[in-house]
């Protein structure tokens, strides 16, 4: 499903002395149907910049990133677009939403964009804040006055409402309780069960023995150096 | 797919003084795109070129148009280009004041668009003015009100409604938020992104602000000198910027 080769990243800082900063130097690896792998290494090691590199949020400087066939670097934005609403979820490490939408709407967004009827993507919506422990009272309140648990429960909500077969889990279960991270670690296991492949970050070693099939480990290259 | 908007190599010079070079985009059905840069780095002359506001020096516009196929922009007569400014796109000015007429009623203001394409039933006309103007969350009964009299949030929705009461596929917007208070921008930007996709509108949205960019748009062009120096999917560019001048706008905005 993910088929990642010779993957490199460096970032040239422009504006601080033009620094090269090295992160990432030909990554190889592959991730299977129903598989679920972490990324581990020393924080600073570059796995967030990988996770970001694999959504199409930070530009790869070569190599090649496929999902489900579909090649990432180089594609056209709507073509990245395209490949997210379709075929890869993202549950980033925080919830980044426009003010004054409700967070039942906040889950059921992909569902809807994913091309699902409103009613099938808000029965989701409430069967996954029910599970996540959103209480209801809060559902039609935007996220943003959630506290910090709460606003990660829903952006794991948001990410798990359309069946992807990708996704991308940065620290799923930090900053939350012993229930809440038994139902994430639920809701991977489903999403495993349904063939979704998946990558993530696990700093809660528990966490990543309970769902993990293998680990990648990715070493800090630390290698910055001034150009011109 | 085609696109349903093409520009290539617009190019428009104010005497010596360059406004932007050999500019090209493209832009898909459903796609909203913002262009970003500093003043006077050409970002207006180029939303005033593509919308066939100002004619550029050199270029061509290609609009796909749903009732008429492929029309170049640049070559219609003015009174085409003017009708298709009233139907099939739509142009949302920064100060509402441009974009309304201040003597005319709110529902006037909407109706007017429906007249010019050839509405005439009354009672149809004020019923789809009442839709839109609940639509953007304006109160009905001031239906017969003045916009001179709405407060500026209120005149920048009020405009929206003029614009799309007419279902165009494309929009042009000029800083629509600029000006409004920042919990009415909030509004706005949550309304524009809801009709966006319920309607699926293509959208050129010029913008210094880059909070609307990440907000409300797909893909974004950064200009500098009346050139795009940097252009690519709105988020990536945004946290992973890589020309210098975009690493400087994107380091410069400050956090609350």
């Amino acid at each position: 499903m993910f088929e990642i080769s010779n993957l490199s990243k460096s970032f040239t800082l422009h504006h601080q002395g033009s620094t090269r900063i090295d992160v990432l130097s030909e990554v190889n690896f592959r991730v299977e149907k129903g598989e679920c792998i972490a990324l581990t290494g020393p924080s600073g090691a570059g796995k967030s910049t990988l996770m970001r590199m694999l959504y199409g949020n930070y530009l790869a400087e070569y190599g090649s990133i496929k999902i489900n066939g579909e090649e990432l670097v180089g594609a056209e934005p709507r073509h990245i677009l395209s490949i997210r609403r379709h075929l890869l979820g993202y549950v980033s490490q925080f919830l980044r939403v426009l003010p004054r939408v409700p967070a039942i709407r906040v889950v059921a967004e992909p569902m809807i964009a994913s091309g699902a009827s409103p009613k099938a993507a808000e029965d989701r919506a409430i069967e996954l804040l029910t599970r996540l422990r959103i209480p209801q009272t809060l559902w039609s309140l935007s996220p943003l006055t959630f506290s910090g648990g709460e606003q990660q429960r829903v952006n794991i909500a948001r990410g798990f409402s359309h069946s992807y077969p990708a996704m991308l889990l940065d620290e799923p279960t930090a900053s939350l309780d012993p229930d809440n991270r038994q139902t994430v670690l639920e809701l991977i296991h489903e999403a495993k069960a349904k063939e979704t492949a998946i990558i993530g970050i696990f700093h809660d070693q528990a966490a990543r023995d309970d769902v993990c099939n293998r680990e990648i480990k990715i070493t800090a290259l630390h290698t910055a150096k001034q150009v011109s | 797919m085609q696109p349903i908007f093409e520009a290539t190599g617009i190019s428009k010079s104010y005497g010596h003084i360059l406004g932007c070079s050999n500019i090209n985009l493209s832009l898909y059905s459903g796609e909203v795109m913002g262009i970003v840069g500093e003043s006077g780095s050409g970002k207006s002359t180029l939303l005033n070129c593509l919308s066939a506001q100002i004619m550029p020096d050199q270029g061509e516009v290609i609009f796909r148009s749903p009732s008429r196929g492929e029309v170049d922009i640049l070559k219609l007569s003015e009174a085409e280009q003017r009708y298709l400014a009233r139907t099939e796109w739509a142009y949302v000015h920064q100060n509402p004041r441009d974009g309304l007429r201040m003597s005319v009623s709110a529902g006037g203001n909407v109706g007017e668009r429906l007249m010019n394409i050839g509405n005439r039933h009354y009672g149809n006309i004020r019923t789809k003015a009442e839709d839109w103007m609940s639509r953007v969350e304006l109160d009905t009964s001031r239906i017969d009100h003045r916009p001179s009299t709405f407060s500026g949030g209120m005149q920048q929705r009020l405009q929206i409604a003029r614009n799309l009461v007419t279902e165009p596929r494309l929009i042009f917007m000029d800083e629509p938020t600029g000006g409004l208070d920042v919990s009415v921008q909030a509004r706005l930007l949550d309304l524009l992104r809801s009709l966006v996709q319920e309607l699926s509108l293509s959208v050129i949205i010029v913008t210094h602000d880059l909070a609307v960019i990440r907000m409300l748009a797909d893909r974004m062009v950064v200009m500098k000198n009346g050139n795009v120096v940097e252009a690519g999917l709105a988020d990536q560019v945004l946290d992973d910027p890589q020309h210098p001048y975009t690493q400087l706008l994107v380091s410069s905005i400050l956090q609350v």
